[in-house]
C-alpha cells in the first residue's frame, strides 16, 4: 500500500533479549535493510535465533525496543504487526493429516476478523503463494506425506500467503539436503527480487551466507561483530573472530562472493 | 498458448484450493449429520425402553402431549429428563476434551485425565458424605471445586506460559490428590452414605435433578458458541506458539480463554451426571479420525460425546436384567482400553504425548 512511499524498516536500539533471567543478547543497535535479503550468522548459542525472536516481538526485550516503521513492535496491535512481518520459526508443528491448501490457507489469519468470512482475495493470496513455491499441485496432498523440502515450501508458501513485506526465518535450511538447501534459497531470492520482500534469515552455513545474503550481520556471545556486504565483511579476521577457526577466505568461483575454506588442525594455510 | 488457456492455467490453483477446502467442509458435515442423526435415533429408542416398554406411536403421542397419563409420566416426566442430560452431558463433556485436548496438543489432556473430574469427585464426596447436600446445592459445589481446581493446576503448570507436557503432569498430581482425598472421605464415612456416594462419584444419570437440568441446559445453550468463538485461533495455534504468535495469535490469552470455557463446560457436565468418566477423553479422537485433515472436530466432538453417553446409558440399564448400573462404569469400561492403548502407543513413538 504505501511501500513506494516508505519503505519497510525494521530495527533494533539497545536492544537486550533475555530468557529467565540470563541475558542472551546484550544492548544491540541493528538496522535491518529495507528491500534485502539479511543473513543473521554466527556460531551455536551465539544468540542468533533468540534475535530473531526480538525482532519479530515474540520474546518481549528486557530492555531497549524494536521498531518497525520507527514504531515501538510491541505497542502495536498483534495482528497489524502480522500483516507487515511474517516469521517462520525452526520447528513448526503440522497437525497430522492437514493437506497443503488448508496449511497455507492458515497463514491469511491475521487478515480475518470475527466476523470477516474467507474471501476470494484469501484465495488469490493463497493461490499466488503456492504457485511461487511451485507447489499448486500439491493443494489436496497430505503434509506428512511431503519431502522434507517439499514440506518447507509449504511453510514458506504459508508465510507468504500472509502477504508480509518482511519474512523472518529461522534456519530454514536445516534438515535438508545441499539441493534443497540451495531450492529453498533461490526461492527465497526470486520472492525478494520479484517483490523487493525484506527477508531475515538465521543460517548455519557461512559460505551460503555469504553467496546468497546482500547483507550479513555477524554474531558472537550476543552482540553484532560485524554487519554489512558479505564482500566486505567475510575476512579470516572476522571468521577466527566469530567462530573461533583459522580460515582461508578466497572468491567464490562462481560469484565471486568470498568462499570461507576452514583449516583446523591438520591442516594449514 | 491462447488466452483462454493463460486464463484456465492462473485460476487453477484457486480452483484446486476451493475444491480442497470444499471437500474438507463437506467431510465434516457428513460426521455431524450422521451423529446426528445416530443420536436421534438411539434417542427415539431409548424413549420406548424400560420397565413399562412403550410403543414408537405412544412416544410420539406422549411428547406432543396426546397420551394418556401413565404413558404422559413415564415418557415426559421419567425418561426424557434422563435422555436429554444424557445427551447434554456427553456433548458437553464431548467439546471440553476437544478442546483442552487441542489447546495442549496432547490426547491425554482431557478433564477426566487431568484432574477435573477428579476434583469434582473430591468436592462431591465431601459435600455428600460431610454435608449431606444433594440436588442443586450439591451441583453448585461441584461446580465451584471443579473450577477453583482448574485455576489451580493452570498456575501450577505455569511457566512463562503453560506447556502442554507440563499440564498434564500437573493434572496427573491433582487427580491422584483428588483420588487420595475422595479414599479418605469413603473410609471414614457410614456404609449407607457410601452407597449414595459412590453411585455419584463413578457417574449416574439415575437421579438427575430438574433444576440442575435446567442449569445445565442454560449453560450448554451459553458455552456451546462461546466454545466455537473462543476456538476460532485454535486452528493457528495448532501450528505451534511461535508460529501462531507469528500470525497474530495472542496464545497465552487464547490457551487461558480456550480452558476457561472448556473446565466450565465439564464442569456443568460432571456437576449433574457426577464424573463420567472417559467421554471427553474418547469423543474428540474419534470425530478427528473420521474428520481426518488434521481438523479440531469441535462440533463432531459434541455430538460423538452425545451419542457416547446416550448409547452408554442404554447399555448401563438394560445390559444386566433389574439391575441400573450407573453409566461411568460402562463409560469406564469402553474408554479404559482406549486409554492403555494410547499410553503404549505413544511410548513406542516415543514423543511423550
Amino acid at each position: 500500500m504505501t511501500s513506494e512511499t516508505m519503505s519497510p524498516e525494521l530495527s533494533a536500539r539497545g536492544l537486550s533479549l533475555a530468557y529467565e533471567g540470563r541475558t542472551v543478547v546484550d544492548g544491540l543497535d541493528l538496522d535491518i535493510p529495507a528491500g534485502r535479503v539479511t543473513a543473521i550468522v554466527g556460531p551455536n548459542a551465539c544468540g542468533k535465533s533468540t534475535l530473531l525472536r526480538g525482532l519479530s516481538r515474540l520474546l518481549p526485550p528486557a530492555s531497549g525496543t524494536v521498531l518497525l516503521d520507527g514504531a515501538d513492535i510491541h505497542g502495536l496491535p498483534t495482528k497489524q504487526v502480522a500483516q507487515r512481518l511474517g516469521l517462520l520459526p525452526q520447528t513448526p508443528t503440522a497437525p497430522d493429516g492437514i493437506t497443503v491448501a488448508d496449511l497455507v490457507s492458515r497463514g491469511r489469519y491475521p487478515h480475518q476478523g470475527w466476523f470477516r468470512r474467507w474471501t476470494a482475495e484469501d484465495d488469490e493470496a493463497v493461490a499466488e503463494a503456492m504457485t511461487a513455491t511451485g507447489i499448486a499441485d500439491l493443494a489436496d496432498r497430505a503434509v506428512d506425506e511431503l519431502s522434507g523440502g517439499q514440506r518447507q515450501r509449504v511453510w514458506i508458501a504459508m508465510a507468504l500467503a500472509q502477504r508480509t513485506d518482511i519474512l523472518l526465518l529461522d534456519e530454514p535450511t536445516t534438515f535438508l539436503d545441499i539441493s534443497h538447501q540451495l531450492e529453498v534459497l533461490d526461492l527465497l531470492l526470486d520472492l525478494n527480487a520479484a517483490r523487493a520482500t525484506t527477508v531475515v534469515m538465521v543460517l548455519h552455513d557461512l559460505n551460503l551466507a555469504a553467496r546468497y545474503a546482500g547483507h550479513l550481520i555477524a554474531m558472537r556471545a550476543g552482540s553484532v561483530v560485524a554487519a554489512g556486504d558479505p564482500t566486505a565483511v567475510v575476512t579470516a579476521d572476522l571468521v577466527r573472530d566469530v567462530f573461533g577457526v583459522e580460515s582461508v577466505v578466497a572468491d567464490d568461483p562462481v560469484t565471486g562472493t568470498p568462499l570461507v575454506v576452514p583449516l583446523g588442525r591438520h591442516h594449514t594455510s | 498458448m491462447t488466452a483462454q488457456e493463460t486464463a484456465a492455467r492462473s485460476t487453477s490453483p484457486v480452483s484446486a484450493i476451493r475444491a480442497d477446502r470444499r471437500r474438507g467442509r463437506s467431510r465434516a458435515l457428513r460426521v455431524s449429520v450422521v451423529a446426528a442423526l445416530l443420536l436421534l435415533v438411539v434417542a427415539a429408542v431409548s424413549l420406548t425402553l424400560g420397565a413399562a416398554s412403550v410403543a414408537p406411536a405412544d412416544v410420539l403421542a406422549a411428547l406432543v402431549g396426546r397420551a394418556d397419563r401413565l404413558t404422559s409420566f413415564v415418557i415426559v416426566e421419567l425418561r426424557l429428563p434422563r435422555l436429554i442430560a444424557g445427551a447434554l452431558v456427553g456433548a458437553c463433556l464431548g467439546l471440553s476434551g476437544a478442546l483442552i485436548q487441542s489447546v495442549a496438543r496432547n490426547p491425554l489432556a482431557s478433564p477426566d485425565i487431568i484432574g477435573i473430574t477428579a476434583a469434582a469427585s473430591a468436592t462431591g464426596s465431601v459435600a455428600l458424605v460431610w454435608f449431606g447436600l444433594t440436588g442443586l446445592a450439591l451441583s453448585g459445589i461441584v461446580l465451584a471445586g471443579t473450577l477453583v481446581a482448574a485455576a489451580l493446576i493452570y498456575l501450577l503448570a505455569w511457566r512463562n506460559g503453560v506447556s502442554g507436557y507440563r499440564f498434564v503432569l500437573v493434572g496427573i498430581g491433582i487427580a491422584a490428590f483428588c483420588g487420595g482425598l475422595v479414599s479418605y472421605v469413603l473410609t471414614r464415612a457410614d456404609v449407607s452414605n457410601v452407597q449414595q456416594a459412590l453411585v455419584w462419584i463413578t457417574g449416574s444419570l439415575n437421579a438427575v435433578d430438574p433444576s440442575a437440568l435446567a442449569v445445565l441446559a442454560v449453560g450448554t445453550v451459553v458455552l456451546v458458541p462461546c466454545a466455537l468463538l473462543v476456538g476460532r485461533p485454535l486452528g493457528a495455534l495448532s501450528l505451534g506458539d511461535d508460529l501462531a504468535s507469528g500470525l497474530g495469535v495472542r496464545t497465552e490469552r487464547t490457551r487461558l480463554a480456550v480452558v476457561g470455557v472448556a473446565v466450565a463446560l465439564a464442569a456443568i457436565a460432571v456437576a449433574v451426571a457426577g464424573p463420567v468418566s472417559f467421554v471427553a477423553f474418547l469423543a474428540a479422537p474419534i470425530a478427528r479420525r473420521l474428520v481426518g485433515r488434521g481438523s479440531l472436530a469441535l462440533v463432531p466432538s459434541a455430538l460423538l460425546g452425545a451419542l457416547i453417553l446416550v448409547v452408554s446409558d442404554i447399555v448401563a440399564q438394560f445390559a444386566i436384567p433389574g439391575v441400573v448400573l450407573p453409566v461411568g462404569v460402562v463409560t469406564g469400561i469402553v474408554g479404559a482400553p482406549y486409554l492403555l492403548w494410547l499410553l503404549a502407543r505413544t511410548n513406542r513413538v516415543g514423543r511423550g504425548g
